[in-house]
């Protein structure tokens, strides 16, 4: 789920910054006002911990593929909203740095798609309601399997929008909302349940340990098993319904061919679209080139901007291959 | 060679790299990160068809690596997680613009095949400049530049505890992943049955660990406050490096 810098423009990728830096600033206040120090070594090590476990397989039965662990839910349901978003923010940049997964100009996006979703959203309006009346093992597999597939689903959406308002895909909206929605579905069902064990185990060894628990109340605190599996069922059904929503617009589906779609005027329609946000970026990028407004003068400049560009790139790579040399060589000697 | 043990070994490869003594390790920070920034700002903000531009900015990352004294190979190699997802979204453009743009002596090249190239090259060029500065530059002075440009101290300070934890942890992983695969051979991954236990009981030594690094932290005076980095100084190489590459820039969007 991981965007990369390629798929955003700087327009996009500058707007997401500002909702992911409003966020962190006002998680950052609530933070100090809890002015508790103890937090942050929390903060700093549960992230590691989220990192390492996402080196770890989990087998999936009945298949032959592995799952993760979702980490914003685990994280909020740990250290609370504030803190679980801002350690999420530590994992991500990290994650961007060491293993290039993500990027630098697609943090702010990534922080959006992933950790606001599954810090605010799974915490807020999934675990905190779910656990006020006290914590019950049905309960916290409910709350995770719903937290994670409702902040994968809405962070997959996401990952849609910002490519589309990016310009980058020639992809019709629909087809691509069609393909990434069902796939995320999938994938947070299996990382709800991963965390839901996990969660469960902590609540048997170390409830002190779980965020936004109320006091237990037997009778109200417990849900029943058929309780559980009605709202999975209730959970899966409106999904299978909106997925089936968007397949039922392209009812082509499987046999949906490159040359009907191309022919198409949904092209024309997108077209629009991108012209919109391509005239947004050249207003606000660095440097708009306005000799690229029609193809035909793409076509004219090209060809030798692109052979005289590929003649000074390779000069100027081997003069400071030469130089490398010449430093490995002074080096030795 | 397990996983898990080839994360580990990119990561202690990259705190080599990030140890050496070379002109590009010892750039402040400050200098690096912006130019980083700037640079794929300049790259991604390029035009789906502005294929000669793409290629002339090619010269910032090849030039650099070999200043760096960097392997180009160990770069690209970390392509392939952010591969998957820029194939799938470029990868229908072909099919989808098919309008005549380009012709290379007989061969004709549509739009949608020149924005898939041009895509690719985004990617690429994103995911190689994040490497140059990654393995010229510690997280701690990554950090000590996200201070300078005033980013609150409670995240920078998880930032580099992350970092400081995520060796550790790792190999704690890799050992976890080694007993339980010796006592399970037959299995790939986690059986279903231990994902709770198994994990579980790795998050509550975690947790305690995060109380004894507090415990320690309190005892050397931590009071919120943080030492992030070596605090350096910007020299006339920084500024030479900065302005020679902001004017290469330009003078490549403006040119191409």
């Amino acid at each position: 789920m991981h965007m990369a810098d390629a798929l955003l423009s700087p327009a996009v990728a500058g707007t997401m910054y500002v909702a992911s830096a409003g966020v962190a600033a006002y998680s950052i206040k609530k933070i100090r006002e809890e002015d508790d120090n103890k937090k942050v070594p929390v903060m700093g090590v549960m992230g590691a911990f989220v990192f390492a476990t996402q080196m770890l397989n989990f087998t999936i039965p009945g298949t032959g593929s592995s799952g993760h662990l979702c980490g914003g839910m685990l994280l909020s349901a740990l250290l609370g909203p504030y803190a679980g978003f801002l350690t999420m923010i530590g994992v991500l940049l990290i994650q961007g740095l060491f293993f290039a997964d993500g990027g630098l100009l697609a943090l702010g996006a990534n922080i959006w798609n992933m950790a606001f979703y599954g810090c605010f959203i799974g915490s807020m309006l999934i675990w905190r309601p779910m656990m006020k009346k006290g914590a019950g093992k049905a309960k916290i597999i409910a709350a995770s399997v719903l937290g994670c597939v409702l902040t994968l689903q809405l962070g997959a959406f996401s990952v849609t929008l910002e490519t589309l308002a990016s310009g980058i895909t020639e992809l019709p909206f629909g087809i691509f909302v069609a393909t990434m929605q069902p796939i995320h579905l999938a994938i947070g069902a299996v990382e709800g349940l991963i965390t839901a064990a996990v969660l469960v185990f902590i609540y048997e060894a170390r409830p002190e340990f779980l965020w936004g628990v109320g006091s237990s109340d037997t009778k109200e605190g417990k849900l029943s098993t058929k309780a559980t599996i009605t709202i999975l069922a209730v959970v899966a059904a409106v999904f299978a319904g909106v997925v089936s929503l968007f397949a039922s617009a392209f009812p082509d589906g499987l046999e949906w061919s490159m040359e009907n779609v191309a022919g198409t005027a949904e092209l024309e329609a997108t077209g629009g679209i991108y012209d919109v946000m391509n005239s947004i970026q050249s207003a606000t990028s660095f440097l708009p080139d306005y000799a690229f407004k029609n193809s035909e003068a793409v076509a004219g400049t090209s060809v030798s901007g692109l052979v005289g560009g590929i003649i000074v790139v390779a000069l100027m790579v081997g003069i400071s291959y030469l130089v490398r040399l010449g430093a490995k060589k002074t080096k030795s000697e | 060679m397990s996983g898990i043990e080839k994360q580990l070994r990119e990561i202690d490869k990259l705190n080599t790299l990030q140890q050496r003594d070379q002109w590009m390790n010892r750039r402040h920070p400050l200098v690096k990160l912006c130019l980083t920034v700037v640079y794929i700002i300049f790259v991604v903000s390029c035009h789906k068809y502005q294929l000669s531009t793409m290629v002339m900015l090619a010269v910032y990352p090849f030039m650099m690596f070999n200043f760096a004294d960097l392997s180009l190979k160990d770069a690209i190699y970390r392509m392939r997680l952010i591969l998957p997802i820029v194939m799938a979204v470029g990868i229908f453009n072909p099919f989808m613009d098919r309008e005549v743009v380009m012709e290379l002596g007989n061969i004709t090249l549509t739009g949608g095949v020149i924005s898939m190239i041009t895509l690719m090259l985004k990617g690429l060029y994103a995911v190689l400049s994040a490497y140059l500065l990654i393995a010229t530059t510690t997280i701690e002075d990554i950090c000590f530049a996200l201070r300078r440009l005033h980013m609150p101290k409670i995240l920078v300070t998880v930032i580099l505890l992350i970092d400081r934890y995520i060796y550790i942890l790792g190999q704690e992983a890799e050992r976890i992943m080694t007993a339980y695969q010796l006592r399970a051979p037959s299995q790939k991954g986690i059986h279903y049955k231990a994902w709770g236990p198994l994990v579980g009981q790795w998050l509550i030594r975690s947790m305690e660990r995060a109380q004894v690094v507090y415990e320690s932290m309190t005892l050397r005076g931590y009071r919120g406050e943080f030492s992030y980095g070596k605090k350096r100084k910007l020299t006339a190489p920084d500024f030479l490096l900065l302005t020679v590459w902001l004017v290469a820039f330009v003078v490549i969007r403006k040119g191409f």
